[in-house]
């Protein structure tokens, strides 16, 4: 049963080019099992956000908060692209902390796919791949429910929102997925990022009102989350204009940025710790 | 065919060298052991062979391919068993084996022929729809060796195998074993005990503090490293150390551990009656056969199992 050099290097050839799609299939096929799970929240959410907003909250809004070109516009146009775009920020600080942990420590799946022709760098990519197939179904389902609402100025500016949904979602997971790659052991740090990261994210990024409402000294945390950033495009698809001063563009460069930093950190922390 | 070759192969970790200098061939069919106690650098050693690990220092081949530059056409040919099973729960027993085989870039519908193939082998045929986190150790232990086949590898690789198993369960998974080498897999185990080491290894290395102590078939070790036979008495802990130094010229070499003396020797009935002559008398007897511990005591001056 002896083999020749090339025929070793033929039979690496697949994984060597699709070994992160083999991981990402894995991924989805995981995510099969809590479908309902996924289902539940992806509509349940945004149902009870926007019947809160929209028929609750949004009522007692008399006073515009924010302009479109063409005046002012409802409080449920302006606060909808933010919701849409921390539907995709949940689904990282979902998928990015306990999922990380688990490849690495509980069920050492990561180890697992190690021992195959599969490089770390792929195992990222197709685990990336997977979170973001699930990223988009959440921030698209939202987007569309959000229409049915009339959350969006534009109905077809739905399709935008969500991907700006999912940069921002991504831009906060992949430095996130980092960090989680790196904790050997777990000692509350994920309570801590979820306490002291994703909430004031939520509350101080000109999700529910203009992030220049607050004083200056609390208006850079809006400036570093990804939530603010994801939720100024999304505002400038949904009706044409963002409350802040940044133009698009910057947004889009501020998550970009965040996403392959975040990238690039995840790679090198997975090949650290897999192939140490 | 030589299947993997290392040459004064070394792997540090700052100042600590977890595997320093060792030398070994495997050839094309042979079960290879490396046999020693935990923290000796069996497992970093697996894990260099295994290219998932880089070497310090040394030459090392694995089917004719450097794993610094073939790491995935070497994993591609392997099967890897590892220490702590990294089965997915959430999946049931055939899926687990289809994801895997995936890795390879095995077409779906071939690996689910082969799950099936393999979950005979595994004899696990009726829990192919079990959920994982259902089955017993010794099953999920024989799910993880599959899941290691469904790339019908050219090695497979095997650490510690059957730690922490009953011991029914051992004895099913290294009759599974004994069947692939029967069909001609090299295998390439480690293993701190010294009965399966015995069981599975045509060959095996002796290896402490990263280092190897000695090397040969496990009778070939047994018949260098110790005599045909053992006394093992009990004299109480404290007059074991006594007892030892009395009987010192008795036999070729007395070892005495805290809790029995034993004495080697070619003739252990006859050692025994010796001992009835000086008028000694130990709590209990017993006269068996040389073992690889014994080779291990005689190498290190300590037991496998600390």
């Amino acid at each position: 049963m002896t083999a020749t050099r090339d025929e070793l290097v033929a039979a690496a050839r697949g994984p060597r080019r699709f070994g992160w799609w083999y991981i990402a299939e894995h991924q989805f096929r995981q995510m099969r099992r809590y479908l309902w799970v996924v289902v539940v929240n992806t509509i349940g959410s945004p149902l009870l956000y926007l019947l809160g907003i929209g028929f609750g909250l949004a009522s007692f809004m008399t006073r515009p908060i924010a302009d479109g070109p063409d005046g002012p516009v409802s409080y449920l146009l302006f606060v909808t692209p933010a919701l849409v775009a921390s539907a995709g920020v949940a689904v990282a600080s979902d998928e990015f902390q306990y999922s990380v942990m688990m490849g690495f420590k509980w069920r050492r799946l990561f180890w697992g796919m190690n021992d195959s022709p599969v490089e770390p760098p792929q195992i990222v990519t197709g685990f990336v791949l997977a979170v973001a197939g699930r990223m988009l179904f959440s921030t698209l389902a939202f987007a569309a429910i959000a229409v049915l609402f009339g959350g969006l100025g534009d109905p077809w500016s739905a399709f935008a929102v969500a991907g700006a949904g999912l940069l921002g979602g991504m831009a906060f997971g992949l430095p996130l997925l980092a960090y989680s790659a790196t904790i050997t052991e777990d000692k509350g740090q994920f309570a801590l990022v979820n306490r002291f990261v994703f909430t004031p994210m939520f509350l101080f990024s000109g999700t529910f009102y203009p992030l220049a409402t607050l004083p200056v000294w609390l208006q850079w945390i809006g400036w570093v989350s990804p939530l603010w950033h994801a939720s100024e495009i999304g505002r400038a698809a949904s009706y044409g204009r963002s409350p802040g001063s940044w133009p698009v563009g910057w947004h889009v460069v501020v998550l970009l940025t965040l996403c392959v930093a975040g990238w690039v950190a995840a790679r090198r922390v997975f090949v650290r710790r897999l192939r140490g | 065919m030589t299947v993997i070759s290392a040459r004064g192969l070394v792997k540090r970790y700052g100042d600590l060298a977890a595997v320093d200098g060792i030398d070994f061939e495997v050839p094309a069919g042979e079960s290879f052991g490396l046999l020693g106690p935990n923290g000796a650098g069996k497992s970093t050693t697996m894990r260099m062979v295994g290219a998932v690990s880089a070497r310090t220092a040394g030459d090392l081949t694995v089917l004719g391919l450097d794993p610094d530059t073939h790491g995935p056409e070497i994993r591609a040919q392997l099967g890897v068993v590892p220490q702590e099973d990294n089965l997915d729960l959430e999946l049931r027993a055939r899926d687990n084996l289809v994801v895997y085989g995936r890795y390879f870039g095995i077409s779906r519908a071939e690996c689910l022929r082969r799950a099936d193939e393999l979950l005979a082998f595994a004899q696990l045929e009726d829990k192919a729809t079990a959920k994982v986190d259902d089955l017993s150790g010794g099953m999920k232990r024989r799910l993880t060796i599959a899941r290691a086949l469904i790339n019908t590898p050219r090695v497979l690789m095997l650490d510690e195998p059957t730690t922490g198993l009953d011991p029914q369960a051992r004895h099913v998974l290294w009759d599974r074993l004994f069947r692939l080498k029967e069909r001609g897999t090299t295998l390439v185990l480690t293993t701190h005990y010294m009965d399966e080491a015995e069981q599975l290894c045509d060959r095996l290395i002796v290896v402490d503090h990263g280092r190897i102590m000695a090397e040969g078939s496990p009778a070939e070790l047994i018949r260098r490293y110790s005599t045909r036979e053992v006394v093992e008495l009990r004299f109480g802990t404290d007059r074991n150390a006594d007892a030892g130094a009395r009987l010192e010229s008795a036999a070729d070499r007395v070892e005495v551990l805290p809790d029995r003396v034993l004495l080697y020797t070619d003739d252990g009935e006859r050692l025994l009656e010796h001992v009835a002559r000086e008028g000694m008398r130990p709590t209990t007897s017993l006269v068996r056969r040389s073992s690889l511990e014994d080779v291990f005591l005689r190498l290190t001056g300590r037991s496998l199992i600390e």
